[in-house]
């Protein structure tokens, strides 16, 4: 990494200094009485700043989230190496490769700040948030090896006596190999005679670097009985389906979507050693007010269904032949899966059970005594008489009062206490809804939340247009790595503590963070407190330790380390910050805020804590300047655009299109991203597609309009959308090569897909959009757009850089608006 | 002038009537005086193959509360039970003095109508299967059942619940994918519920309050209850696949089995598809109830099934609650018509006791036995679909008897598988005897062997003598649904002569009919052993009897030597001596179980079968002449003679000690030995002729002298020679029994110091 440019862009950057670009905004603002004259009219609607004022200031002159990204991979060449103490990471924009050298890769841990301040006072006062986005089962790219896996034998991972920290390269030998000084806690433990190896001159053991807990920043342990639920190691983990047969769920075709994909994706169930079978077990339900079980054990001639109507006491009526091997009841399980879509073709059964659904799962993997997964597929609001029954309280009138946290908080306890129970068990719920209007997504969510699942929602599916989409969701759902009954456990050297935590998790104590299950691609936010002073000579350290069943039934502990330095400067911590991570942080935050408080409270505290933290900046950091001069510094330059992009998304600031779901929905999933996935979400990627000749993919240029040309295509990404823009104006032989026709009007905007055409802009094209596809955790389907067609306003949605139709600012604006609050705090 | 015998056998067979008393004394003093009951056993669907049904409908006393069908006169008939005069109907205009109606003949005392009326329901067979049996059971009854399909009439339905620690409900009308519904064992559901889980309501049904879900559309209720010849393919493949129930059994724990809730939801779905048709609920158990409603015993093995001993010292916690529950289910079923029976197949107890008022009020049957692969099983479950000489099953369903009196008498009550209707009547007696307060008993299951013992009282006063040459009459109606599922209505008729009992107690006393006497006083004293301490039954039958001989016996006071008791009560004091040494009243060395079971077929078997149950008949076989019928006495148990004990439940055939000896040394399989070959097979083939022929099968015991199971034989008949009397032994009469039990002698002799004391 470049430290060495550090010192030339210390504090501030070149444009803003510079009268002549800036000097407007400096000064009383004259153009901005109205409407900004408070934080409270902010975020209503935008009433135009008046062409006069945007003429004023010029956007190429503010700082360019583009510009930041493009210098960033300029300057990563070398692979990062984590060995040094403190160092920042590329951006997550970047590609790059990693060496362990003893700190865990920025692909398990990020974190907001990688020099943290010494005092609680300093952090105090700079507002910056201090905290880390962990994602425990990142999945490495394939040059890089995932983490070893290391047995320490029959009495388990060596640790130490007093905090429990797992042997780490932070451990310091002493007396000469006996015994070893806890980097956490400071505490001596003995080295087990098993353990003993002699340490050479400067004090490393001799095996330092046959041990990955001695030289690397992540590794695995075996782990013993003694980590196992009841002291009895655990049962490979089981997926069982449970498929939802309503009318509304037959009809939009999904059941016979389902239950096709399922014969062939069961071919693909999690395993660790690709040539062996999965161990995983199986098992399919179907429901719509009352539960059908099927037995499908091999020796069976035809499966049988077991029908529960008694949705008021769940249970699970079989045990053999419920959760049973693919490979073993294969014939059995794909002529079930034939006749699913048979058996209820008539069906006119409308309402549907939710709880009992959940409920029956969770059952089944009591009684097989396992941990698990289920799958669940649903359709619509679940009314019928049963345990976990809801009302339609969509009320639209709510949104953007005082009242507006109920509609996220979710009906009754009944979920609440099902999660809970789920957790215990190990039962994590992936949800795939399918809506056709309101489902409460709040309540529906809650247990997949809480127990490390996920949720899938294909609003108005239908199966010509979503299919792809549907499928290649589950594939990746049921197919991608996860460990399951997992514990995550973050343990800090002293002087901080984890103190918050963020993510889809359920916690009974205020330390342990419990995952039902736990896969790839989910994160955890956490935030880190101080309790006392920290030391500039030790840094802080902090492991986060995951115990889990991996999918071929071992107890496994995952651990990652990572140290950062302290400092005793405010200047060090502004220069060792990470933007990304501090959105991501601040999304988490803002999103778990609406819970408990108005959404305006909200949107205020985010404004008022990132002014306070530029300003802090000012104050006690940049050399002194005018006061009506905006200085930011280098790490935190795209911080306002970012941060507007965080108070101008659907959960916050919705537009009056935007379904209570859709909000439930995008706040539950952000809560588990990792920074890759906030940062394109809140600043989507836009590429233009003028000249894809080269390998690498054009550059991207800022979600502004006015940056779109008539005459170019476009694409668009944000990790949940996937939008190809067409101008109005395009040549002939591009559209051509595109979509087969010359003619704009001809265009087909319903397509999901481009047409497979033998011309090389075609084949690049549709090569970059699955290359797209295949980096992101959901597929996107893709969305033609063409110019003044009325898709457009969706697609504008994501031009964030420009005012948006909810009211949001336009990034320049809320720069202005920013720079204002900040001026305010230093007067 | 034919005799008693004859007439009380003609009366028999014509009507399948016998009466304890064939002249009624005519007061209600003298009645009382009597002892004995006016009482009397009747055999509602007695078999009359001479007796053809008539296709029209019964004419009725037009008095609405009266409805009985008579004698006629003229083109004006009166009814005998009200006195009512009534017209002929327009369709009997033809009538004459040689054009008579079939009810006007005098050999048509008990006529059958064939009812047009109403449509004609299937009938309906629901198995109730424990899966809860080991592996070799489970597959023997399979057996059974998949022969049983090919037994039933073609649009019979069936319907399927298998139940071991859930309850499956089978749907059987399914393609493809076998269904079935699931019941968590636990759970107490009513039949509401039951309904609605099985999806047999339909939502817009509910608007009518009030009326019962009248069997709806036939999708619906038809997915379980099939017609044969539609699910025949289907069931078959699905009694195939039938497993033991999955879920393990821990060590030292018994499977848990859910039959409470087995059968409430058998009883619920049919309430709910079928009520007021004939059905039959045939429940197949391994085991006790081990979990939820109805259960008899824990799961744990350490505690062990309640015994007799345990019932007195109210040490059987399950028992009540349990009795309660299959009370109130057997009621519900009964007022639908269903019967239930139940297959109980385990070397232990498996809740009979509990269980067993589901058959007796239902009219079903109670078969028990060691295991499902055992010819006494399977023999008998095929006797159950045995038929008559029309091709149909020898069972009838929904039956109701009412009974009609004239005047001077009133009915206290009924003893059998019946329950009361509680219809009040004129003709209703409030000295209850048996189940009473009703002129109407309901029969949900009948077969042409169901006899019921009906009680009487006469009212009339002892100061209104009745005219001479009056007769009193009783008539029996019984409605019910033919096999071949016609409704059916067999009406009999019977009168019989008042007597005055001051000045012809010798006729009286020559109409007494001993055997009817004996079998229907035991089944008082049995009703009486449900609900009592047996010593107080055995109390109060010793004082009837007492009075009895009092009554009738020739004596002078104080000279028990001088006792003489007439030929027509003679051999009435045996069968109470035998009755109170019965497993119907004594308990000792039976289950309660056993004991169930055995009062089970003892108050619903005709009087021939009751007799041999009160008094088990003992053949002989020797080379000294053709088999006899000998005393059942130790007397008759001799070295060279072999005995067939035939006691209903047992069958015992017993090689004296010689002729054992003989048999060990394998005489009967040298030629020159042919006439001991064909000794030892004579009392065989004739006990195969009964075990042809008994339902249910009896226990064949092929035993000899010294042998363990000889005991069945030792413990029935009198021990006249036991260890106490020495001065029999070494004798070559018969063996002693080892025994404190008193011999018929010492019996007879108390009796005739009580009888002739005037303190008594």
């Amino acid at each position: 990494m470049a430290n060495s440019s550090k010192k030339s862009i210390l504090h501030d950057i070149g444009p803003l200094r510079e009268k002549t670009s800036y000097g407007q905004v400096r000064g009383p603002q004259p153009g901005y009485p109205g409407p900004y004259s408070g934080p409270q009219n902010y975020g209503g609607p935008a009433q135009a700043p008046g062409p006069a004022a945007q003429k004023r200031l010029d956007p190429d002159a503010i700082p360019s989230p583009i510009q930041v990204i493009e210098d960033d991979k300029a300057k990563s060449t070398e692979p990062f190496t984590t060995g040094v103490r403190g160092q920042a990471p590329p951006l997550v924009t970047t590609t790059f490769s990693v060496r362990d050298q003893g700190n865990a890769s920025p692909r398990f841990v990020r974190c907001t700040a990688y020099n943290m301040p010494c005092t609680a006072d300093m952090a105090k006062q700079s507002q910056v948030p201090l905290a880390a986005v962990i994602k425990p089962l990142a999945i490495l790219p394939p040059d890089e090896t995932p983490p070893y896996v290391v047995d320490h034998g029959e009495p388990g991972p060596i640790r130490c006596n007093r905090c429990k920290a797992y042997m780490c390269p932070y451990m310091q030998f002493i007396e000469g190999g006996r015994r070893f000084q806890c980097g956490f806690c400071s505490c001596v433990t003995e080295v087990p005679p098993h353990y003993f190896q002699h340490l050479d001159h400067t004090g490393k053991r001799v095996d330092c670097y046959d041990r990955p807990e001695l030289s690397l920043g992540s590794y695995e342990f075996l782990a013993t009985v003694d980590y196992c639920k009841n002291n009895k190691l655990p049962q490979p983990p089981a997926f069982i389906f449970l498929i939802d047969v309503s009318y509304n769920a037959v009809k939009s075709g999904m059941v016979n979507i389902v239950c096709q994909e399922l014969k062939t994706l069961l071919d693909y169930l999690p395993r660790e050693n690709p040539e062996a079978d999965s161990v995983v077990r199986v098992g399919f339900v179907t429901y719509n007010k009352v539960l059908h079980f099927y037995n499908v054990k091999g020796s069976l001639a035809q499966p049988q269904m077991l029908v529960v109507s008694d949705v008021s006491d769940m249970f699970v009526p079989l045990l053999d032949g419920f959760l049973v091997n693919v490979n073993e009841s294969r014939q059995v399980i794909e002529s079930l899966l034939d006749q699913i879509p048979d058996m209820f073709a008539d069906t006119r059964e409308t309402e549907t059970v939710f709880g009992p659904v959940i409920q029956a799962g969770l059952e089944a993997l009591k009684a097989a005594d396992c941990a698990g997964k289920l799958f669940i597929f649903h359709t619509s609001l679940p009314i019928a008489e049963a345990p976990g029954k809801l009302k339609n309280r969509e009320d639209k009138k709510l949104v953007g009062t005082d009242k507006e946290k109920s509609l996220f908080q979710p009906q009754g306890s009944f979920y609440n206490t099902l999660a809970k129970d789920c957790v215990a068990q190990g039962c994590c719920v992936d949800l795939f809804l399918f809506p056709n209007q309101y489902v409460d997504m709040t309540t529906l969510g809650v247990v997949p939340v809480s127990t490390g699942g996920s949720v899938y929602k294909y609003t108005y599916f239908q199966a010509a247009t979503d299919q792809e989409r549907f499928l290649n969701d589950l594939r990746r759902d049921v197919e991608k790595p996860m460990g399951f009954d997992a514990v995550m456990r973050v343990r800090t050297s002293t002087g901080i503590r984890a103190t918050d935590f963020f993510g889809s998790f359920f916690m009974s104590n205020t330390t342990d963070v419990e995952l039902a299950g736990l896969d790839c691609d989910k994160a955890i936010t956490v935030e880190f407190k101080h309790d006392d002073k920290l030391s500039e000579d030790t840094g802080a350290l902090m492991q986060c330790a995951v115990l889990y069943t991996s999918c071929s039934g071992q107890r496994r502990l995952r651990v990652h380390n990572m140290a950062v330095n302290c400092c005793s400067q405010l200047a060090d911590l502004y220069r060792n910050c990470e933007t990304d991570t501090i959105i991501n942080y601040f999304s988490k935050f803002a999103f778990r805020g609406v819970l408990n408080h108005p959404t305006k409270t909200v949107r205020d505290t985010l404004v008022n804590q990132c002014a306070q933290i530029l300003a802090c900046y000012r104050k006690n950091c940049a050399s002194p300047s005018s006061a009506g001069q905006l200085i930011l510094p280098e790490c935190m330059k795209l911080l306002p655009v970012y941060l507007n992009c965080v108070l101008k998304s659907d959960v916050l600031l919705p537009a009056a299109d935007v379904s209570l779901d859709d909000r439930a929905y995008l706040r539950q999933f952000i809560s588990s991203m990792d920074v890759t996935e906030t940062h394109v979400f809140f600043y989507p990627q836009l590429l233009p597609l003028t000249n894809l000749d080269s390998s690498s993919l054009p550059v991207a240029i800022r979600a502004s309009e006015e940056r779109l040309s008539k005459g170019g295509v476009y694409i668009l990404e944000t990790g949940l959308h996937l939008f190809l823009w067409v101008g109005a104006s395009v040549q002939q032989e591009l559209l051509q090569n595109l979509f087969g026709t010359p003619s704009f009007s001809q265009i087909d905007a319903s397509m999901t897909s481009l047409p497979v055409l033998d011309n090389p802009f075609s084949k690049r094209l549709r090569e970059i959009i699955s290359n797209f596809r295949a980096q992101r955790p959901r597929y996107m389907k893709l969305m033609v757009v063409k110019q003044e067609d009325h898709s457009e306003l969706i697609f504008r949605h994501f031009l964030v850089e420009d005012k948006s139709a909810s009211g949001g600012a336009s990034y320049v604006d809320f720069l202005c608006h920013m720079h204002k609050e900040i001026r305010q705090l230093l007067s | 002038m034919t005799t008693y015998q004859e007439f009380i056998q003609q009366n028999e067979d014509r009507d399948g009537v016998r009466f304890s008393w064939n002249l009624w004394p005519s007061s209600r003093l003298e009645a009382t005086r009597l002892v004995v009951p006016v009482s009397c056993l009747f055999t509602p669907l007695k078999e009359r193959p001479d007796l053809p049904p008539v296709q029209y409908e019964p004419v009725l006393c037009s008095r609405a509360n009266c409805k009985a069908q008579v004698d006629f006169r003229a083109k004006i008939w009166a009814c005998n039970f009200c006195f009512q005069r009534n017209p002929f109907p327009p369709s009997y205009a033809g009538i004459s003095e040689v054009n008579q109606p079939a009810e006007l003949m005098p050999q048509f005392s008990t006529i059958e109508y064939i009812v047009q009326r109403g449509p004609t329901a299937p009938l309906i067979f629901l198995y109730v299967v424990d899966t809860c049996l080991e592996e070799e059971d489970l597959q023997a009854l399979k057996e059974s059942l998949q022969m049983s399909l090919s037994l039933l009439p073609p649009n019979a339905l069936v319907g399927l619940i298998t139940f071991g620690r859930m309850v499956q409900v089978h749907e059987l009308s399914c393609e493809g994918i076998a269904k079935s519904y699931v019941f968590r064992g636990t759970k107490d559901l009513n039949s509401k519920q039951i309904q609605e889980m099985l999806g047999l309501t339909k939502p817009t049904a509910q608007g009518q309050p009030g009326r019962p879900a009248a069997p709806q559309d036939a999708a619906s209720t038809c997915r379980f209850l099939q017609p044969v010849h539609r699910v025949d393919m289907n069931l078959t493949d699905l009694l195939g696949e039938l497993q033991r129930d999955p879920w393990p059994v821990p060590q030292g724990k018994r499977p848990l089995r859910s039959t409470g809730v087995a059968l409430s939801v058998a009883v619920g779905l049919l309430e709910g598809t079928f009520p007021n048709t004939g059905a039959r609920v045939m429940l197949f158990i391994g085991g006790p109830p081990t979990q939820g409603p109805g259960m008899v015993v824990g799961d744990e093995l350490k505690t062990p099934i309640r015994s007799w001993h345990d019932i007195q010292k109210d040490n059987a916690r399950h028992l009540k609650k349990a009795t309660k529950y299959y009370e109130a289910l057997a009621n519900r079923s009964a007022v639908n018509g269903h019967s239930i029976d139940i297959y109980a197949c385990a070397l232990d107890q498996t809740g009979l006791l509990e269980m067993k008022c589901l058959s007796n009020l239902t009219g079903g049957h109670i078969v028990m036995g060691d295991s499902f692969n055992t010819s006494l099983f399977k023999q008998t479950f095929q006797r159950v679909f045995s038929k008559d000489l029309n091709g149909d099953f020898r069972m009838a369903f929904g039956g109701v008897l009412e009974v009609k009196t004239s005047r001077e008498l009133k009915v206290s009550g009924a003893i059998g598988p019946c329950v009361s209707l509680n219809a009040k009547g004129s003709c209703v007696s409030e000295n209850e005897m048996g189940i009473g307060g009703t002129t109407q008993w309901k029969v949900c299951g009948l077969n042409p062997s169901t006899t019921l013992g009906l009680y009487f009282e006469v009212v009339n006063q002892h100061n209104a003598p009745i005219p001479q040459g009056g007769r009193g009459a009783i008539q029996f109606v019984t409605q019910y649904q033919h096999s071949n599922t016609q409704r059916r209505i067999r009406v009999t008729t019977i009168a019989r002569n008042w007597a005055d009992a001051q000045s012809q107690i010798q006729l009286i006393e020559s109409s007494f009919d001993q055997e009817a006497a004996a079998v229907l006083m035991a089944r008082l004293g049995v009703f009486r052993a449900e609900s009592e301490e047996g010593p107080d039954v055995l109390r109060w039958l010793d004082r009837q009897l007492i009075r009895l001989c009092q009554k009738f016996g020739q004596f002078n006071k104080d000279d028990p030597t001088s006792f003489r008791l007439s030929e027509s009560l003679s051999l009435y004091p045996q069968f109470m001596f035998h009755l109170r040494r019965s497993p119907f009243l004594q308990v000792f060395n039976n289950s309660p179980d056993e004991s169930s079971y055995y009062r089970h077929h003892f108050v619903r078997q005709d009087l021939t079968q009751s007799l041999i149950m009160i008094q088990p008949i003992l053949y002989s076989y020797s080379f000294y002449g053709p088999p006899e019928p000998v005393l059942l006495d130790s007397g008759s148990i001799l070295p060279d003679k072999i005995l067939l004990m035939d006691t209903f439940f047992q069958l015992v055939i017993y090689h004296g000690e010689t002729i054992a000896q003989w048999r060990k040394a394998g005489y009967q399989d040298m030629a020159e030995y042919e006439n001991f070959k064909q000794l030892l097979q004579a009392p065989l083939d004739d006990a195969q002729e009964i075990l042809q022929t008994r339902f249910p099968m009896p226990r064949y015991v092929d035993t000899e002298h010294g042998g363990s199971q000889a005991r069945f034989l030792l413990s029935k008949v009198n021990p006249s020679q036991t260890h106490n009397n020495l001065y029999a032994w070494g004798q070559e009469t018969g063996a002693p029994i080892l025994t404190d039990d008193v011999s018929l002698q010492v019996f007879m002799d108390h009796l005739k110091k009580l009888a002739v004391s005037t303190f008594f």
